[in-house]
């Protein structure tokens, strides 16, 4: 049991490839040491020179400096402004939104990432892989392409959108739009999390459960979810994390409406078209100290996921 | 009673009906009635109206500079993405730790932090733009710019896909192929590559795929002039604030069955190479 | 609490797990499913407990429908092949796990529990380990623990699927004689599947053989062993020789010769000798009515010294071990009788080897 790598999300299950981009590392990853390379496996040294430079400049150069950029450009007029543009009331409400949005996208994507990796590993029926795969798809979908078809059928030349105005009902350029926009987006990205953990786990515990008469939500609370606490607090990290930062659908559905329908991503890009660098910057490192947050905790959940 | 027969099977853990109704239930409403939209509005276009709208030379442009500079961004990070995957699973340096985690940022960072990043960074007066524009070289505000911010979002694809799988490479192939002469330039081509070779092209059709739909990060830094450098996504969301629903939706279904088509070559070519390198 | 199985049957696809099975269970039996992987026997057990469903065929708990019934409503207690212990609750947690789960008005109070769950531990054995977590514990004293918490919800039935198979040799004897003992003591009605029939004979009351989907015969264990029904128990129990015989005219006939055997009435055609390698005597010289072979090899020494021997039939030759007589030195090269005093004979299919 304890010796179990977690299973790893986005791995074809016929093959062993990934069939998809893994973020989350099995704890035998974590954990393993770079082992000294035997004679057989050792690379000539001005190769691993060349090998290891690239590797530094390449990712200094494209991922540390432009990070480091963002932090040095908010706080490049001094504090006291720092904190001035991060106060200042558009940027509150930004912010603010940007929360509510979240909070909703999240829960309501947790229920269902749960709920999903439920119907798809503890039973079998047709149709299963076509389920995930169509699960899968917002995912593969550009993130403009996610909020036009949320204007296709609520804007105001949208297929509901006339029934929409007559009903005084907002959708688009709304609370309501940006939330659709933001769930479709981050939709599959509990359930991608859970599904392989869940599928590895089988049914046995929960048969043992039933068999000592406990019902099934009893057997889902108290036997399935604390198997897979770490995995599903990852899933939402990243969900949250893609929820917050979500620029391109939310965009398009959105009014840019300042202090309104405005979330943080979006309010960076008024104030840099307004020429207002140091504010810009300013929010966008509230976001960027987020990622860095999401990627100090994802460290941590693998290394209790791999005490377990 | 005699021989009385069990009419249909039950399923021992309860709850299949309400759980696979409520996720199909959830589908319906977010993802499938939604693109169900998208290709009903595709279908009010008359062929003719579709083509004409799909071969303008703006959209033409569009597409090409999408997925062109896709591809070539994608290439790159397959490329200096398997040096890096290399340093960070073959060998010891300081601070491997840390740039093991730097790796993810691009992944967690939200759009438009890059792009605002990557744009003053490539600015004339920016930290780096500074000492590019000396030797002519101009970047943001350019198809370059471009190509940069999608090298940016597509970086950790080709590494941590193909990390797995060289992890967990067996010691003893590589060294059976030493002591069987091969040199290590021999073993790495004809023993390692083939290995890791469907997870390289995983990587880079993932990589691909997020470099198409990019719309943040590149918005930014490009200098979105029709027909130099403005890209599909935009061009989108511009007819839509024209409000040219069809010429947007069009322009939407061909950039998703490109890329279709592309994964699914790409997907072909892998499973091919798995299956050569497996011997089934 | 009785059980009663009636042409149970269950395919998976074009593959027959279970082909008709009938069999009762008496109450406060301790009952053996004993066969190969494939006979089907976990099977069975798991639709015994609910936890599948026969596609034909009727399971009665005492008379009751037992099929009407989820696994939660026919209070078997199950003990899993690799225990299923849930990993994150301690081992108090998890003997209690069952009485907890008991709705409002049937669940004792936590102090009652507190009490039934040291009582299952002390009965187990593992009193003073309540608060560790199955990682913690051995092979041994996680099965014990899986026990407990089976009991704990006083089944009418208690099923073990291989209870013993992941435990080592000397843990699992040491088991075997501690399961019978509480079974002695509590009295449920207890079914367990094995492939060790060591395990079945010795700890069942009786042993119920299957092959491929089929029960092959229930009996005791000595009925199993000394009075096997067909070729597959014989030569599944026990150690057998076997060699295929001819029934012709009222007589048993090997390689052209007739044996000094009673055909036992088996009418004419092709049938099965098998015999029980202690139970040969071995005579110098051949017979013509005797069995008779050429010693290949001697294994052993001493008391436990045995002869391969050689048994000519046509162009083929079968072989078969038997001990060394005591007081007759035998060599290699020597030409012997065997005289079984005692056999089976059993009508061969259309293949002349026994077993599956």
């Amino acid at each position: 049991m304890s010796d179990q790598p977690l299973a790893l999300p986005g791995y074809d299950s016929r093959t062993g490839y990934p069939s998809g981009m893994r973020a989350f590392r099995t704890p035998s990853m974590v954990l393993r040491q770079v082992k000294p390379a035997s004679d057989a496996r050792a690379d000539p040294t001005p190769m691993r020179w060349a090998i290891i430079g690239i590797t530094i400049a390449f990712l200094t150069l494209f991922v540390l400096v432009p990070l480091a950029n963002v932090f040095a450009q908010a706080f490049s007029k001094g504090l006291d402004a720092y904190f001035a543009a991060i106060s200042n009331p558009d940027a509150l409400a930004a912010i603010e939104l940007t929360l509510i949005v979240a909070a909703i996208s999240v829960g309501l994507n947790l229920v269902f990432g749960i709920v999903a990796a439920w119907a798809i590993t503890k039973y079998e029926f047709a149709g299963k892989s076509l389920l995930i795969t169509v699960m899968d798809l917002p995912f593969s979908v550009s993130p403009v392409i996610a909020g036009l078809v949320f204007v296709l059928l609520f804007g105001a030349q949208g297929y509901l959108g006339p029934w929409l105005q007559a009903h005084d009902i907002k959708i688009i350029f709304a609370l309501p739009g940006i939330v659709l926009a933001t769930v479709f987006v981050t939709f599959p990205f509990v359930a991608r999390e859970l599904i392989p953990l869940m599928r590895e786990q089988g049914t046995l515990d929960e048969e043992a459960a039933l068999s000592l008469g406990a019902s099934g939500l009893r057997t889902f609370f108290k036997v399935t979810l604390p198997n897979v606490k770490w995995a599903l607090l990852y899933g939402v990290l990243l969900c949250n994390a893609r929820a917050m930062g979500e620029f391109g659908a939310v965009s398009v559905v959105s009014g840019h409406v300042r202090g309104e329908t405005n979330t943080m991503p979006l309010h960076v890009e008024i104030l840099y078209n307004e020429y207002q660098f140091m504010a810009a910057f300013a929010v966008a490192s509230l976001l960027a100290l987020l990622a860095l947050v999401t990627l100090v905790a994802k460290v941590m959940l693998e290394g209790r996921a791999a005490k377990e | 009673m005699s021989g009385a027969t069990i009419a249909r099977y039950r399923r021992v853990i309860p709850g299949f009906g309400i759980t696979l109704g409520m996720t199909l239930l959830w589908l319906s409403l977010i993802v499938l009635i939604p693109l169900a939209a998208l290709f009903l509005k595709t279908t009010e276009l008359s062929l003719e109206q579709f083509v004409r709208i799909v071969t303008s030379p703006r959209v033409v442009h569009a597409l090409q500079l999408s997925f062109g500079l896709s591809l070539a961004a994608a290439a790159v990070n397959l490329l200096f993405g398997s040096a890096v995957v290399w340093a960070l699973v073959r060998y010891e340096f300081p601070g491997r730790r840390l740039f093991d985690a730097i790796v993810d940022i691009p992944f967690a960072l939200p759009t438009a932090v890059a792009g605002i990043a990557l744009t003053n960074l490539y600015a004339e007066n920016g930290w780096l733009g500074r000492l590019l524009a000396p030797l002519g070289i101009q970047i943001a505000f350019t198809p370059l710019g471009i190509f940069v911010a999608l090298v940016f979002v597509g970086l950790p694809f080709v590494v941590r896909t193909v990390q797995p799988v060289l992890e967990d490479l067996e010691a003893e192939l590589e060294e059976a192929a030493a002591t069987l002469g091969a040199s290590r330039l021999t073993t790495i081509r004809r023993v390692i590559f083939p290995a890791i070779l469907p997870a390289l092209l995983t990587g880079f059709a993932l990589a691909f795929a997020r470099a198409v739909g990019e719309y943040g990060s590149v918005i930014f830094i490009a200098g979105n002039l029709p027909n130099v450098s403005e890209i599909a996504p935009l061009l989108i969301v511009i007819r839509l604030e024209e409000f040219r629903y069809a010429d947007a939706t069009a322009i939407a279904a061909v950039m998703l069955v490109a890329s279709f088509l592309i994964l699914l070559a790409i997907n072909l070519l892998q499973r091919w190479s798995e299956r050569r390198t497996r011997g089934d | 609490m009785k059980i009663a199985l009636h042409e149970v049957t269950r395919r998976f696809g074009a593959f027959t797990a279970l082909d008709n099975v009938n069999l009762d269970i008496h109450s406060g039996e301790l009952v053996a499913l004993l066969g190969p992987s494939g006979s089907g026997k976990t099977t069975l057990l798991r639709i015994i407990a609910g936890l599948d469903w026969p596609d034909q065929g009727e399971v009665h708990f005492d008379g009751e429908d037992a099929l009407s019934r989820s696994v939660g409503e026919r209070n078997v207690g199950f003990v899993f092949q690799n225990y299923a212990l849930f990993r994150h609750m301690t081992v108090f947690e998890n003997v209690a796990f069952g009485l907890r789960a008991r709705p409002r008005r049937l669940r004792p109070t936590e102090l009652e529990i507190r009490s039934r769950v040291k009582q299952l531990l002390e009965l187990v054995q593992l009193g003073p380990l309540g608060e560790r977590l199955p990682t913690q514990l051995s092979g041994g004293q996680r099965q014990r623990i899986a026990l407990a918490r089976a009991l704990a919800i006083e089944p009418r039935i208690l099923l073990l699927d291989e209870p013993f198979g992941a435990l080592d040799a000397k843990v699992r004897k040491e088991l075997r004689r501690w399961l019978r003992q509480l079974h002695d003591e509590i009295h449920v009605t207890s079914v367990f599947v094995t492939h060790d029939q060591e395990e079945a004979l010795e700890l069942a009351d009786r042993v119920v053989v299957l092959a491929k989907g089929r029960v092959q015969q229930i009996g005791t264990p000595d009925e199993v062993y000394e009075q096997p029904q067909s070729a597959f128990v014989h030569h599944f129990i026990g150690e057998s020789l076997s060699v295929p015989v001819t029934i012709a005219a009222g007589g048993v006939h090997f390689a052209g010769r007739k044996l000094d055997l009673d055909p036992h009435g088996l009418s004419d055609g092709e049938a099965s000798l098998f015999i029980r390698p202690y139970e040969v005597t071995v005579v110098p010289e051949s017979g013509s009515a005797l069995l008779n072979g050429i010693v290949k090899r001697v294994h052993g020494f001493g008391p436990a010294r045995r002869l391969e021997i050689a048994l000519q039939e046509g162009d083929r030759e079968h072989f078969i071990e038997v001990s060394a007589p005591r007081h007759e030195a035998v060599g290699i090269g020597q030409h012997v009788g065997l005289r079984p005093r005692a056999y089976r004979l059993f009508a061969s299919p259309a293949d002349r080897s026994p077993g599956v």
